[in-house]
């Protein structure tokens, strides 16, 4: 337990929590690995964590019948994936594999909303995070459909 | 060009009926001397072979998009202001071939053209135009590359100016601080005085060349009197300049208004049809083309003076940066009153007048410049 | 008349920079689809060609027309020029039909250079955009070679595609070094890509420098090096220390044309390379 603690306060996403908040959130959190190649969500499935990368990489991804994988993003070490667990209806949207071997920690989105509703001030640290999250994904996905190094920029 | 000599401008007379004898000298020197002729209803510069071609006799009347000739009652060599095309052709010209090439099999070489450089006398050269070429000076030669073809032209020139005793409608030059007498950078500098009894020139020397001039014509010098009748004439020209352009902090206040409405209101008017960047004396935009014949074996490059005013001017792959009309007209008052002074240390304006009055929509730079401030 | 081939007019040559002077074609290089290099012998007296990092030439193919492009090659030899560029209008896809001993005019070197000297004793980052890779890649030549001039150095590179990856020979061998930090995106990818997918501005914040004491050089489309130019700024790399590569219609290259002014800058002789800070409030200007 202590382990995690040291896990989810080092791990970017949660720089600069309060200790006590830290120490809630072990309660939802457990260790996960993902061998290469290996699905972390799929496409339609409830959203019901999601995960605090701290080795490897994912990628996020639609499949397209006859165009096969279309690749959207990739996710490092450091960052976080997954954000559907925070909007209802709470699926996931995308597909994401495991490029490399990959060990997160998983947050339980159910177990998480819980302590944000009981706690609006932790509600609102997690808002704010996921907020500038959503709002750089956006965006990336901006400048990603700008298709800048095409030939009519 | 003219040298720069010690001794303070002396003044000489020079009688209407000795002008002839100026000009005899010239053409013994020959120099390819450039006048005002009239061409397409309108004053030009002109190559003359002998003083008869001289035109005499006519003033102008200007307003914005309108340009009328007149005949001059006083029945000068130089009432007038200034025509559509400025000396710019002469020392700069619209259409100059750089180079040719020949193609041999897989490989080209480069053969330059070999022109001697022309030797121009500028007769009835206006003090902002002078300033114009000052202008182009700076531009041409004194920056990290020069434009030898000018500068060769530029050397050879004997310039002859002819001071404004008569302000057109749309000239402004003492505000831009270019006229209307010329101080310095001439050969020779007349005023014409036409009182009904005499005609005569007071003649300024500005240089060695001048000097020798006025000492093959034996010219006596001026008196007090006849000086001061010059001066007042140009005070008066001064004094009846109606257009007035503020140049106090204008570098800034233009750039500070890169973003106002006041832009779309003159493109509502602007034709981009680039009319006042080729009758500006300043402007100096210029394309570059490469061409062939058709067996493709001998290519030429030609500079040919362009017009930030098409969408070509700032096409890179893709498309153009300046897409929009009103983009384009600010491309060109901006450079003109502001963005020059960062490139070159002085306005792109002398104050002729020239693009008001032949913009076919009659648009003032002097005005929208005021107008664009004010809006704001 | 005199001939480039006369010796004697070889001086001339030096003062007319708007004549071209006919090199060699050694090989013709496809890079990507639409990319290409062209591998040029100088000709003249030397047979060397002199330039910094970050310069460009005036490239002019017989009768069709003459194009900026700038000098993707190693600085430190200068008996092999090279360029490269994408064929896109009719001058490049002209030159893209040269072959070995065909004959293509060089006018430069050009405008002004990365700022390798100014970056010694700091950390190097370098973000490139599509074929904004190829004016930066005689910058790393020149950091490789002087290494131990330099803190870290990490090349962010972001392609359209993986198939869009410029110089990927290249880029292997970069990748192999320790003293090299390589991070390359695409925006988009299908099949069995295993690198990154996303815009380049993502591989800022995870890039190792130390942004206090940093040199960045950014080189793509301008609005790449404007969100970069705010991620930069956001990890705390300021904006003098932030140099960008900008492009316009030029005809001249030596300032003379008028074409390629921004506001109150030449590109061709105050640029290309421009410190971030000396045209900050150009960057964002409309159409200008």
């Amino acid at each position: 337990m202590e382990n995690l603690e040291r896990v989810l306060s080092e791990h970017p996403f949660f720089a600069g929590l309060q200790p006590e908040y830290i120490k809630l959130l072990v309660g939802c959190a457990s260790n996960v690995a993902f061998k290469p190649g290996e699905f972390i969500l799929r496409e339609g499935e409830p959203a019901e964590s999601f995960y605090l990368i701290r080795h490897g990489k994912v990628m996020i991804e639609t499949f397209v019948a006859g165009k096969g994988s279309i690749m959207i993003r990739t996710r490092e070490a450091g960052e976080i994936l997954g954000w559907s667990w925070l909007v209802p209806p709470y699926k996931w949207h995308f597909d994401a594999r495991a490029l490399e071997v990959t060990r997160a920690i998983a947050l339980d989105g159910k177990c998480l909303r819980g302590k944000c509703d009981e706690d609006y001030r932790l509600g609102y640290e997690i808002m704010k995070r996921f907020n500038a999250i959503i709002a750089e994904r956006l965006e990336a996905t901006r400048l990603q459909l700008m298709d800048i190094y095409g030939d009519h920029v | 060009m003219p040298q720069e000599t010690d001794k303070k401008i002396s003044h000489y007379i020079l009688k209407a009926t000795e002008l002839k004898s100026l000009l005899d000298i010239l053409f013994q020197r020959e120099y390819h001397v450039i006048a005002p002729s009239i061409r397409d209803k309108s004053i030009e510069y002109d190559p003359i072979a002998s003083f008869d071609e001289i035109t005499r006799g006519w003033i102008d009347h200007q307003k914005p998009g309108s340009y009328r000739l007149a005949n001059d009652e006083q029945d000068r060599f130089f009432g007038y202001v200034v025509g559509f095309s400025s000396w710019k052709k002469y020392l700069y010209p619209a259409d100059k071939k750089l180079f040719e090439a020949e193609m041999d099999t897989k490989n080209f070489r480069v053969i330059e053209d070999g022109t001697a450089a022309p030797k121009y006398a500028f007769l009835g050269v206006r003090s902002c135009d002078l300033k114009a070429i000052e202008i182009l000076d700076k531009i041409l030669t004194e920056g990290p590359y020069v434009d030898l073809d000018y500068k060769r032209a530029r050397d050879n020139a004997l310039i002859i100016v002819v001071n404004c005793t008569r302000a057109g409608e749309n000239c402004f030059c003492y505000s831009m601080g270019t006229g209307p007498r010329a101080y310095s950078g001439f050969d020779l500098a007349l005023t014409e005085i036409s009182d009904g009894e005499k005609h005569y020139f007071l003649v300024d020397t500005g240089s060695r060349s001048g000097e020798e001039l006025i000492s093959e014509l034996g010219l006596s010098s001026a008196s007090e009197d006849e000086i001061k009748t010059a001066e007042k004439a140009i005070e008066q020209t001064i004094a009846n300049m109606s257009k007035i352009l503020n140049t106090d902090g204008l570098k800034e206040k233009i750039w500070a208004n890169l973003d106002s409405l006041y832009w779309d209101e003159i493109a509502e008017r602007c034709l981009n049809c680039g009319n006042c960047t080729l009758v500006c004396p300043t402007c100096f935009c210029a394309d570059i083309e490469d061409t062939t014949d058709i067996a493709g074996e001998k290519a030429n490059r030609t500079r040919k003076w362009d017009v930030c005013y098409t969408l070509n001017f700032t096409y890179v792959h893709g498309g153009s940066i300046r897409t929009s009309c009103k983009s384009r007209y600010r491309q060109w008052l901006t450079h003109k009153l502001s963005t020059w002074i960062d490139q070159f240390g002085m306005f792109g304006c002398v104050g002729c007048g020239r693009c008001i009055t032949w913009c076919p929509v009659g648009i003032d730079i002097a005005e929208e410049a005021k107008q664009l401030i004010e809006s704001s | 008349m005199a001939t480039m081939s006369d010796s004697k007019t070889n001086e001339i040559n030096l003062t007319e920079p708007m004549i071209t002077r006919p090199f060699r074609v050694n090989r013709a290089i496809k890079d990507t689809h639409d990319t290409f290099s062209l591998e040029l012998t100088p000709s003249g007296n030397s047979n060397k060609f002199d330039f910094a990092p970050g310069q460009f030439n005036m490239l002019y193919v017989f009768g069709v027309g003459e194009v900026p492009i700038s000098i993707s090659g190693d600085p430190a030899k200068q008996s092999k020029l090279v360029h490269t560029t994408r064929a896109v209008g009719n001058v490049t896809k002209a030159m893209n039909k040269l072959k070995a001993g065909d004959t293509l005019g060089v006018r430069g070197p050009f405008g002004t250079a990365w700022p390798v000297k100014e970056a010694e004793g700091e950390d190097v980052v370098l973000v490139a955009g599509g074929i904004g890779l190829a004016p930066l890649r005689p910058v790393i030549y020149h950091l490789l070679a002087n290494r131990g001039q330099y803190g870290k150095i990490a090349l962010l590179y972001g392609a359209r595609t993986p198939e869009d990856i410029l110089f990927q020979k290249t880029l292997e061998k970069w990748r192999s070094r320790f003293d090299f930090e390589m991070y390359i995106t695409v925006d988009r990818a299908t099949g069995n890509w295993k690198g990154n997918v996303g815009v380049v501005t993502q591989l800022i914040p995870r890039s190792p420098f130390d942004p206090l004491n940093c040199v960045a050089m950014i080189c793509g489309p301008e609005i790449m090096m404007r969100f970069t130019v705010l991620e930069l700024e956001k990890r705390g790399v300021t904006t003098n220390k932030i140099y960008v590569s900008m492009e316009r219609n030029m005809k001249c290259g030596i300032g003379l044309c008028g074409h390629c002014q921004l506001g109150r800058t030449f590109i061709c002789k105050d640029g290309a390379v421009y410190p971030y800070s000396q045209i900050a409030d150009l960057f964002t200007k409309r159409e200008l």
